[in-house]
């Protein structure tokens, strides 16, 4: 809610300056029974009216976010000499996915303040509220070292390329773990560390095909599925019996 | 060659799952357990999220019990009336299971429960099975030992409601085989295994059944004990991937028919001692786990515990 309040009061800012054109590889992903991870490519230009008023450093910004689900984190911790499960906390809104590149460290090229509110740097894209554990912090760094480690959340400080202040183009990976829904893709176009334009784009990640129709039947018709996989499973039990038969003869 | 699975929602590679069900599909068919003790943890090792492991080993042991059922059959070691009575002990334990899966589901100790579970009844079962087998090699060895007799009379055999099993060669009451087909049904719910190592000791030691017909009897028990608990798990959960169970099974089928027959050739005895190291190999890792500082003392889990 805060980040689209922020991206209207954004709207509001006064005649631009340098806008973002943008151009995308691909406006959706598959996934197939073959998926394997992907990658997306976000490129785009940087218009001009006229000069540059503000004469800070040009920085841009890209973040591609799954959609928002909760997420329960554990701790263990040791219990009669052996580790159980023990606090937990509950985070109310983490991505199932989010990548940030940025053409140099983002703290170089986006105020605190601004951070805040627009909640780019993963940290800030993860809320946890009322949590009643002291050491809530600690749970939400695990959250999101987890998630860096399955290439789940990532920082790219380095990751777009500018060229002549004018182009711009990012590579952004995606794992084959990835939750379906609609992806968004915003671009954050910043001079002096102040955010000058931007640009939201929807990417939707969706099964298709087998995967799709397997998905849809195991949740919209789970009896009539259970009862496939019995049959697939007897089926084969008896399939792979009676090949021995034969074989042995 | 990696592939996608719909309902796990992750990607493995192909080769490594086929090869998975082959190898516990020819212990399977070996010992007459569904090798699911083996199959569950493996799969929480490559990365499948533990309810989806947990739901489709059960659908996946249906299919290489049934395939090593068949073969027990052609050779009339499968006692149907001792089967069915463990049957519907394993029906009422698997209902009960889910619910107490489910309820653990959500105050985020089910793997715990599973672990914990795991050390304890591999523990017992491996140990008193490792001793007898060990035991009985040592009397045979020896030049004119007398060969144990197996059959004792103890208090199974004083309790009410007896049952003729013309095929097991027993007289027994009912209650003790439909305890241990509830305590099967339940762990088949909690921990996705058929139950066959601890029904198979079970059915050796408490009803004194001869050797050759508790493999086949304790395969015909868990397909329909199994195949029920997919149903539960794939109504109320949602979590059987039947991708990832046909992948299994094609390894697993082949696997078992293997197994039987490398069975039928080994004696009793090495068979049992082989199965005891085995079921404490895992006892032994599972327990390690336990004790030793995980690397990473955080977990996630889907959103709202209670």
């Amino acid at each position: 809610m805060i980040r689209l309040i922020t991206l209207f009061l954004l709207l509001a800012l006064p005649a631009k300056a340098e806008e973002i054109v943008l151009g995308l590889s691909r406006d959706q992903v598959s996934i197939t029974a073959t998926f394997e991870g992907s990658e997306i490519l976000i490129f785009g230009a940087i218009k001009r009216d006229g000069p540059v008023e503000n004469e800070g450093d040009l920085g841009v910004i890209v973040t591609v976010a799954g959609p928002d689900r909760p997420v329960t984190v554990r701790k263990k911790d040791r219990r009669f000499g052996i580790w159980v499960n023990t606090e937990a906390v509950d985070v109310d809104v983490a991505p199932t996915f989010y990548a940030v590149a940025t053409n140099r460290p983002l703290e170089e090229i986006l105020t605190f303040t601004e951070d805040l509110n627009t909640r780019i740097s993963t940290m800030r894209a993860i809320r946890s509220v009322g949590a009643t554990v002291d050491s809530a912090q600690s749970f939400t760094d695990a959250l999101i070292r987890i998630r860096e480690d399955q290439g789940l959340y990532q920082t790219l400080p380095t990751g777009v390329s500018v060229v002549e202040e004018a182009l711009f183009r990012t590579l952004i990976p995606l794992p084959a773990n990835l939750t379906e829904g609609d992806y968004k893709a915003e671009i954050y176009l910043t001079r002096g560390r102040e955010i000058i334009d931007f640009y939201v784009t929807d990417i939707p990640v969706q099964k298709v095909g087998l995967e799709r129709w397997l998905y849809n039947l195991a949740h919209d018709n789970p009896f009539l599925y259970g009862l496939m996989s019995l049959s697939i499973a007897i089926a084969a039990g008896w399939g792979a019996s009676a090949a021995f038969s034969v074989l042995r003869r | 060659m990696q592939i996608y699975l719909p309902i796990a929602e992750v990607s493995v590679n192909i080769f490594l799952l086929l090869g998975l069900g082959g190898i516990v599909g020819v212990l399977s068919g070996m010992f007459g357990v569904g090798g699911g003790f083996l199959m569950t943890p493996l799969l929480f090792f490559i990365g499948i999220p533990p309810a989806v492991a947990v739901a489709t080993e059960a659908n996946q042991i249906v299919a290489s019990s049934f395939s090593g059922v068949l073969a027990h059959l052609k050779r009339k070691t499968v006692d149907l009336r001792m089967g069915t009575v463990l049957l519907i002990g394993g029906l009422i334990g698997s209902g009960l299971g889910i619910i107490l899966f489910n309820y653990l589901k959500a105050l985020g100790q089910v793997e715990l429960l599973v672990q914990l579970c795991y050390v304890v009844f591999l523990g017992m079962i491996g140990s008193l099975m490792f001793i007898e087998s060990l035991n009985a090699i040592r009397k045979s060895s020896k030049p004119g030992g007398a060969v144990p007799k197996r059959r004792k009379h103890n208090w199974v055999h004083n309790l009410p409601f007896k049952m003729k099993f013309r095929v097991s060669g027993l007289y027994i009451s009912v209650i003790p085989p439909l305890l241990v087909g509830v305590l099967v049904g339940v762990l088949a719910a909690i921990m996705g295994v058929g139950g066959g190592f601890i029904m198979v000791p079970a059915m050796i030691y408490l009803l004194g059944m001869p050797t050759k017909v508790v493999v086949g009897t304790s395969l015909f028990q868990i397909i329909f004990v199994t195949a029920f608990t997919t149903m539960l798990h794939a109504t109320t959960n949602f979590t059987v991937d039947v991708v990832l169970a046909v992948l299994l099974l094609v390894g697993g089928v082949i696997g078992a028919q293997i197994g039987t027959r490398i069975g039928v050739k080994m004696k009793a005895e090495q068979l049992r001692i082989w199965l005891a190291i085995m079921v404490l190999a895992v006892c032994g890792k599972l327990a390690f786990d336990l004790l030793v500082m995980p690397s990473e003392l955080y977990s996630l889990g889907t959103g709202g515990h209670s």
